[in-house]
């Protein structure tokens, strides 16, 4: 900065001296806008949101603090609990098939098959619709008047029963089968490219070595995607955590609230019942679970590295 | 450790034939090398030999058993790749036993061969790091100390040293070379360096265009090369070709030359007998740039030398030696003298010409006369 205003100082040609600061201050004035937008938007209504917890707001905002109250109602409340049962479900399951799946499919792709780039968009393509596409499709899919359980008893099966989508115990079930659906084929491409990365002679070096082609995969190459898995894990972990938008079209939360998630229950509450605080309780928890699932593991990685 | 022999390999990848007919044999404790230029086909050779390419034609024999159809797992051999292909998730240790566990040696028998292998490489300080907290020379040498403990029949190195600075190159050469003299191993070494394979091989197969162009001892190679690629490519600063016309010369054959001073017929004496046939046809002469020097030290010590004043075009001093480029028929010729025997560029002194070494090449087949 110094410098560069001493220059100006030195050579006054009046068109230039502004180009020159438009030069230097070209990334802040670029970055300036989505940096107050950030600031604004998203941290400012955090805080916002986590000072209304502290609030007995209901329709509409107040801002006189009462403590915890919120909170010991939110932990009171049984259908919170079933959200967090649920999330546990969810999250547990949509992840692990999606790694799982994800890693399946990129596995089988990379063996240098035909048609690679066209069966690549084929698994991709679920991420290209928004979940509320997901949801209703699969809301059709799962239907038992319409989807697959009339499909399979038109085929002559009459006592074939799949209604998960409508028992109570088995609705969230469900959203996983949905969500892994879409997501599963990212984690692909994500270990796809991973597994690109592996160095050729690696391999050989291993098939000279005596290893067969699982004992490759599973002690040296899978071994060496450890940051992909990780990357995915964080990108599949908010995405179950935040997940919303495929339950409302899914399930709606039903039947009654079996299905609901912490970010549905937010919605409920904060919105159709008029209860901001609780439901601002609510959400300063979702927060809490991100940071507390995703600030550890990001530590752990970046003293790995430093480590080599 | 085993010998090794090669029957007419061929390797077509669609209409390109990449091997033509390779055909060659070592014994046991001998050390292969495959130079040439890159796209020579040597790598693809030598994956074959591994196994982790198949041959379109041939026979691969390690010992006297056919391995064509075996996987490299059975084929009993270790090999050492330019890039390490260590495995980046396990320590040294693990890299070394790695090959041993896959092959169902008992625990305690891998802790000591590692152990034996990592005093051998002098790395058993090393020996709890991962790959990615090694430098090159060291990731260099777990990758020869896993092909070491596996104790194969045959040693595969595709171009080891490449990714190495100069200096860690000699070094890790020397290391080889003496790992070979210790180990007894039959070792087949793949390189582009013309350096070390002269170094390193006990026998050589210079290769181009995917044929062997010459098959022998390093110091054969050197002295009788079979045609004009290999003189070319074995030997540094490379073989002076000339050009030249044979001539009756005292009732032998000379050499029509032609320098800035005017013309002189080079006596070759016994060296032309094989080229009466060929008397007024142009042949070309090649001739080492060590074995053109000055006519003091090439007279003492040549069978039969020639010695005439030469203008000196350009001197390159090396350290021990200096360069010196005179203009021969058209042709830039190196000459190499001692630095203090050197002249300065534009001045004249006596060089000899060393023809007891010399070749003779046919222009139109490339292949060595005689």
């Amino acid at each position: 900065m110094n410098s560069s205003r001493a220059d100006a100082a030195l050579s006054p040609p009046p068109g230039k001296k502004l180009r020159d600061y438009v030069e230097t201050a070209l990334p802040k004035i670029v970055l300036g806008p989505t940096l107050a937008c950030a600031l604004v938007f998203v941290y400012g209504f955090v805080l916002w949101t986590a000072w209304l917890s502290f609030t007995e707001s209901r329709l509409l905002p107040r801002y006189d603090l009462v403590g915890f109250i919120q909170y010991v109602a939110l932990f009171e409340n049984d259908r919170w609990w079933i959200a967090l049962k649920n999330l546990a479900i969810f999250g547990s399951l949509f992840i692990g098939i999606c790694l799982v799946t994800g890693l399946l499919l990129a596995i089988l792709l990379d063996q240098r098959i035909r048609a690679e780039g066209f069966l690549r968009a084929v698994y991709l393509y679920p991420m290209a619709l928004s979940f509320i596409v997901t949801g209703t499709a699969w809301r059709w899919i799962l239907n038992p008047g319409l989807g697959i359980e009339h499909l399979v008893r038109q085929l002559g099966f009459e006592t074939f029963t799949f209604d998960w989508i409508v028992t109570p115990g088995m609705s969230i079930y469900t959203v996983v089968i949905a969500g892994a659906w879409q997501s599963s084929g990212f984690v692909m491409a994500l270990f796809l490219a991973g597994l690109r990365g592996v160095d050729d002679s690696i391999i050989k070096a291993a098939q000279v070595d005596g290893a067969g082609p699982v004992r490759i995969y599973t002690r040296i190459i899978i071994p060496s995607l450890r940051p992909v898995f990780f990357s995915a894990l964080i990108i599949l972990a908010h995405i179950a955590i935040k997940s919303f938008d495929l339950v409302m079209a899914l399930t709606g939360g039903g039947p009654g609230f079996s299905s609901d998630l912490p970010a549905t229950f937010m919605y409920v509450f904060a919105f159709n019942r008029n209860q901001i605080g609780l439901g601002a309780a609510s959400a300063m928890m979702m927060l809490l679970t991100v940071v507390a699932i995703i600030v550890p593991m990001m530590y752990a990685e970046t003293r790995r590295q430093h480590r080599g | 450790m085993s010998s090794l022999t090669i029957r007419n390999i061929r390797k077509v990848f669609g209409a390109v034939e990449v091997l033509k007919d390779i055909a060659l044999r070592i014994d046991a404790g001998e050390f292969l090398i495959l130079v040439g230029p890159s796209g020579c086909g040597k790598s693809t050779l030598l994956n074959i030999l591994a196994g982790l390419d198949t041959a379109t034609s041939g026979e691969i024999l390690i010992g006297d058993k056919v391995v064509n159809n075996l996987s490299p797992k059975d084929r009993d051999i270790a090999m050492v790749f330019q890039s390490y292909a260590l495995y980046p998730n396990m320590t040294v240790r693990q890299n070394i036993s790695f090959g041993l566990e896959m092959r169902r040696v008992p625990k305690q028998e891998q802790g000591e061969i590692v152990d034996r292998v990592a005093k051998i490489l002098q790395m058993a300080h090393l020996l709890d790091r991962k790959p990615a907290q090694l430098s090159g020379g060291q990731r260099q040498r777990v990758a020869m100390g896993r092909a070491i403990a596996r104790d194969p029949q045959l040693f595969l190195f595709d171009e080891p040293l490449s990714n190495l600075d100069a200096k860690l190159r000699v070094e890790m050469r020397t290391e080889i070379k003496l790992l070979h003299d210790r180990l007894k191993a039959t070792i087949v070494y793949v390189t582009h360096d013309q350096i070390e394979a002269m170094t390193l091989g006990s026998k050589i197969a210079v290769m181009q265009g995917g044929e062997i162009r010459q098959f022998g001892s390093p110091q054969e190679i050197y002295d009788r090369p079979a045609d004009l690629f290999v003189a070319g490519f074995i030997g540094s600063p490379s073989m002076n070709f000339i050009k030249a016309q044979a001539v009756e010369d005292a009732g032998g054959v000379g050499l029509q030359l032609q320098t800035a001073d005017g013309p002189f017929v080079l006596p070759l004496r016994e060296a032309g007998e094989a080229l009466r046939p060929r008397m007024g046809k142009t042949l070309i002469l090649g001739v080492r740039p060590e074995q053109i020097s000055d006519s003091g030290t090439v007279l003492r010590t040549a069978r039969y030398a020639y010695a005439r004043k030469f203008r000196i075009e350009l001197v390159e001093p090396t350290g021990p030696d200096t360069l010196l480029f005179v203009r021969i028929n058209g042709e830039t010729v190196c000459c190499r003298v001692r630095p203090e025997q050197a002249c300065a560029a534009g001045e004249s002194m006596e060089l000899a010409f060393d023809l007891s070494k010399a070749v003779f090449f046919d222009p139109d087949s490339g292949k060595r006369i005689g």
